[in-house]
């Protein structure tokens, strides 16, 4: 049997036509960065039903409100602290007003709060960062001293003495989170700048004759985006805790404007008595927080190439 | 029976993201007491998870030990339970690694990672253990070793280093030592510094050591035996003249062609076209054909087995078989055909 | 190593002074005043004057800030404007207590469960213990201590009566606020430690520990713990200022007399003078445990401490 398989073998030892550019060609197809860290993304099941639970959210912040025929701010006080039913389906607070409108009302103001501070803080942090490393010398020197003063600031308490002073509003919460935490984006940003610099494929491209311009185009900022990105989806839920925590010690916005922190507030101001009023808005909140830190710890797994296997 | 150690058909597979890596397929060794065998390769060839697989040091659960045997003095390392296996390793077995630099603990003095190899295996006291750690390092060359053994790694260099992890090595005598690359990361100079005392130790000592390098100039120096492994398989084992001077496989031909000599007349040094095979899929002939000047149609779609060449030196290769037509030395087929 | 000291303690005292600065004036920009308006409109003028007085209120701005920077210095953060002529530094003085307890008290439970969950965690990499572990420190991050306090306070305290919930008058009333204080902690200690082991275990000398023929329990307890730990020590700013933050609400919301519930009552008050001084305390308490921090990193880790100690 072995015999004659043998045998049968005979004809194949002849030379073999194997193309001469056969042992050069590389066997798996290459992937852009983009393409393999959305690739890495995808397979992180708990992120993308974070992505989805997060954009369930958000639509009902925008349309959740004229889901129902009653406002956030019309005061029933025939019908106060209904417990949730057909009609009222979350039920009503102490000024009977409806809390499925209030509880999405609030959820986007809250959400619109925090995006537009993380995108303030983007803005001034990769200005600053970009411009300190980019710089560098003595203005990079001063930059970084002012930096290392705010960075020794408790920003919390910061924001609360603003707060106090401000008048209270969305703009007032969003700038007084700013005031410090753009610093956090600028020290990472010019961290990842100056490690660049120093990287042996930027040199070669710099002692291949590229420009500055091109350098910062080609190399840095594909290679920082990462950086702010991640940074950025852990800016967001920090900046609506700080939000709720401000309303909850009573320095958020007034009524009847309604935000996550307000509802929560004024939720466990009767907590004895009806327990829903504090219970959904902490689902929402806690629903919005865990979401986005999932989705941050994915993104910040798929977009480190130190995890490329 | 009087093989220290015997490897047959040993595979070894990663599970990684897109697919198992056959990172060693069907790897078979002998091992004599007291000798030197050099595994030689590339990168990527197969030949540390080898050596790695033999101390079941292999990254668990990616990686495991899909067939064969690994038998020490007789014993099936690859069944043995993990307790069983915490007896062999720094006692019976073993191992340096490529990077000093990363491979002592930097936070703990150097003597009590030794002291430690020597508490687990033998039944000492503290300050005995201390004591034979000092003769160690001594004996290992290291001036000093009262004060060296209570600084930490970091102030020590590269070569004290190594000299170090060769100290903690052969605290317990062991029968086999395997040195993973132990020079690459080296000085040249002290490089030599480092095989010499090895050579020196292995004579006081007895030991056999498994060496794996890529450097045929460390072969040379150390070894009496040498197994070339390509893509995850030997493809030819002999002693050291043997291999240097009768290489029968063209990718050892191919390797020792890209190897520098002193008295070379050529300007230029031969390489060896191509990339290895992808070992996620690996071909379904010889791992070589696609790189080979001399491939013939059956090495595309057939392994070849290993043939005898002597008692000592075996190849695998369908040129060794009879029915292949004679290579002539100077150019491959493929070559031949193009000009 | 000295000169970087030095250095560091005139960036805290540049620091200190920003924020004092920062809050004095922000303070002086606050509507409205300490005193309650109907009963001062009912005053007379001279009274109302002699009143300012007392306080300073009625010197030029700069002239205010001069004196109270200097007050400052000198350890004298003014009179509380609520309580009557209680300085404010023995008002601080008199809720440290509560604060230090239930603070210290979640760090040692925090670092202690946070420490065993992230080291199991990376031990047992891709387990269900790991998985579980990722997903308390996920949920600790991401649900607000306030809201954890109120749910707390709801299902222990008054719904099945375990602890006590409200007043400072036994150990238990402790408890409650320390554990809901504790979460954050634990949540980023299990995730930092959780990671710092899995890259320690990554190492090359771990294989090398393995190569002696160690026990995995002698691999891990010797080499890879003690190397995981010493960067935790990095992180405790981080835990500091949730600590603060937490204390804020968490004091408030369970009644402990502590800074942290002080400076909330202060601030619906508008008693400036406890506000300023609450806010230096904090801020030197903050910038004085990052300092800390930075020296006891050094001490740890042999590397950094022989490096700097050659020079």
């Amino acid at each position: 049997m072995q015999q004659q398989e043998k045998a049968s073998l005979d004809h194949l030892f002849r030379p073999a036509s194997v193309s001469a550019k056969e042992p050069e060609k590389i066997s798996r197809p290459p992937l852009t960065a983009f393409q393999d860290s959305f690739r890495r993304l995808r397979k992180n099941r708990a992120a993308i039903v974070s992505l989805i639970i997060l954009i369930l959210l958000g639509v009902l912040a925008i349309i959740g409100p004229w889901m129902t025929s009653y406002t956030y701010y019309d005061t029933d006080y025939s019908a106060v602290y209904k417990a949730p039913n057909a009609d009222h389906w979350l039920g009503t607070d102490k000024f009977g007003r409806d809390q499925w409108a209030r509880i999405w009302e609030g959820t986007r103001i809250s959400l619109l709060i925090a995006v537009l501070a993380a995108v303030l803080d983007l803005v001034i942090g990769v200005a600053y960062g970009a411009i300190s490393a980019l710089v560098g010398g003595r203005v990079d020197n001063v930059m970084q001293r002012i930096v290392e003063i705010i960075i020794g600031i408790p920003s919390l308490i910061i924001i609360i003495l603003l707060m106090m002073v401000m008048e209270p509003g969305i703009m007032t919460i969003m700038l007084a989170m700013v005031i410090t935490g753009w610093v956090n984006m600028a020290r990472l940003v010019r961290a990842q700048i100056l490690k660049l610099k120093e990287q042996e494929y930027v040199l070669a491209a710099r002692s291949l004759g590229a420009s500055n311009t091109q350098i910062i185009l080609k190399h840095l900022i594909p290679n920082t985006i990462g950086i702010i990105v991640i940074n950025t989806m852990f800016t967001i839920p920090s900046a609506i805790f700080t939000e709720a925590f401000l309303s909850f010690i009573g320095l958020g916005l007034q009524e009847p404007m309604a935000s996550l922190g307000v509802l929560i507030h004024d939720g466990y101001q009767a907590i004895n008595t009806q327990y829903h009023l504090l219970l959904y808005p902490a689902i929402v909140i806690i629903a919005i927080m865990v979401t986005f830190n999932i989705l941050g710890d994915g993104l910040r797994d798929a977009l480190d190439p130190r995890m490329r296997k | 029976m009087n093989k220290l150690l015997e490897v047959r058909d040993l595979e070894v597979s990663f599970s990684t993201y897109v697919g198992e890596v056959k990172a060693v397929r069907g790897v078979s060794l002998e091992l004599d007491k007291g000798e030197t065998l050099a595994i030689v390769g590339e990168s990527g060839s197969g030949k540390s998870v080898t050596s790695k697989s033999l101390m079941r040091l292999l990254p668990s659960p990616m990686a495991r030990i899909k067939n064969g045997e690994i038998l020490f003095e007789g014993r099936d390392v690859a069944k043995l339970s993990e307790k069983e296996m915490q007896d062999i390793r720094g006692a019976e077995i073993s191992m340096i690694f490529q990077d000093p630099m990363t491979s002592l603990n930097p936070t703990m003095t150097v003597g009590k990672q030794i002291d430690e190899v020597i508490l687990k295996h033998q039944k000492v006291s503290k300050a005995e253990a201390a004591k034979r750690s000092v003769e160690l390092l001594a004996l290992v060359g290291i001036p000093q070793p009262e004060t060296r053994y209570k600084q930490y790694p970091h102030q020590m260099s590269g070569g004290m280093r190594q000299r170090v992890v060769i100290a903690m090595a052969l605290a317990c005598n062991p029968k086999i030592l395997i040195a993973d690359e132990p020079t690459t990361a080296l000085d040249v100079t002290i490089q030599a510094q480092i095989l010499d005392l090895m050579r020196d130790l292995q004579e006081k000592t007895g030991t056999a050591i498994i060496l794996i390098t890529h450097d045929l100039g460390v072969v040379a120096n150390m070894a009496s035996r040498v197994a070339v492994m390509y893509a995850g398989k030997i493809v030819e084992v002999g002693t050291v003249d043997e291999i240097f001077y009768q290489p029968k496989h063209p990718y050892t031909m191919g390797l020792l062609a890209s190897m520098p000599k002193l008295h070379m007349q050529e300007e230029q040094l031969m390489a060896i076209p191509g990339t290895p095979p992808d070992l996620l899929d690996p071909p379904k002939g010889c791992g070589f054909a696609s790189r080979c000047p001399y491939a013939l149609e059956i090495c595309l779609s057939y392994q070849p087995e290993h043939m005898r060449c002597s008692d000592t030196h075996q190849a695998a290769c369908w040129l060794l078989d009879e029915r292949a037509p004679k290579m002539d030395d100077t150019v491959g087929w493929r070559e031949r055909s193009l000009t | 190593m000295k000169r970087y000291i030095g250095m560091r303690l005139v960036y805290l005292l540049i620091t200190l002074f920003v924020i004092t600065t920062a809050t004095f004036f922000l303070m002086k920009q606050l509507p409205g005043t300490p005193f309650d308006e109907e009963k001062l409109n009912r005053l007379p003028v001279e009274e109302r004057q002699l009143l300012y007085a007392s306080y300073g209120l009625d010197q030029p701005v700069y002239v205010q800030y001069v004196r109270y920077l200097a007050n400052v210095v000198q350890g004298d953060f003014g009179t509380s404007f609520t309580y009557k002529n209680m300085p404010v530094k023995d008002i601080i003085a008199n809720r440290i207590g509560p604060s230090a307890l239930i603070g210290l008290q979640a760090v040692v439970l925090g670092l202690s469960i946070g420490l065993i969950l992230g080291i199991i965690a990376a031990y047992r990499h891709n387990s269900a213990w790991d998985y579980f572990t990722m997903f308390i420190a996920v949920l600790g991050v991401s649900v607000p201590n306030f809201v954890l306090a109120a749910l707390l306070q709801y299902y222990v305290g008054l719904k099945w009566g375990l602890l006590p919930v409200a007043f400072w008058d036994s150990y238990e009333n402790s408890i409650l606020p320390s554990v809901a204080l504790s979460v954050g902690v634990v949540a980023i200690i299990a995730r930092f430690a959780r990671n710092e082991m899995l890259e320690v275990l990554q190492q090359d000398y771990i294989t090398t520990a393995k190569a002696k023929g160690l026990t995995n329990m002698a691999v891990v307890m010797r080499h890879a713990v003690r190397n995981s730990l010493i960067p935790v020590v990095t992180i405790l700013g981080p835990i500091v200022v949730n600590l603060l933050t937490g204390s804020l609400v968490i004091e408030n919301i369970f009644g402990v007399p502590g800074i942290g519930s002080l400076f909330v009552d202060s601030i619906k008050m508008n008693d400036y003078s406890t506000i300023m001084g609450i806010t230096i305390f904090y801020s030197a308490f903050y910038v004085f445990i990052m300092l800390i921090v930075d020296m006891l990193y050094s001490v740890i880790d042999p590397r950094i401490r022989l490096a700097s100690g050659g020079e």
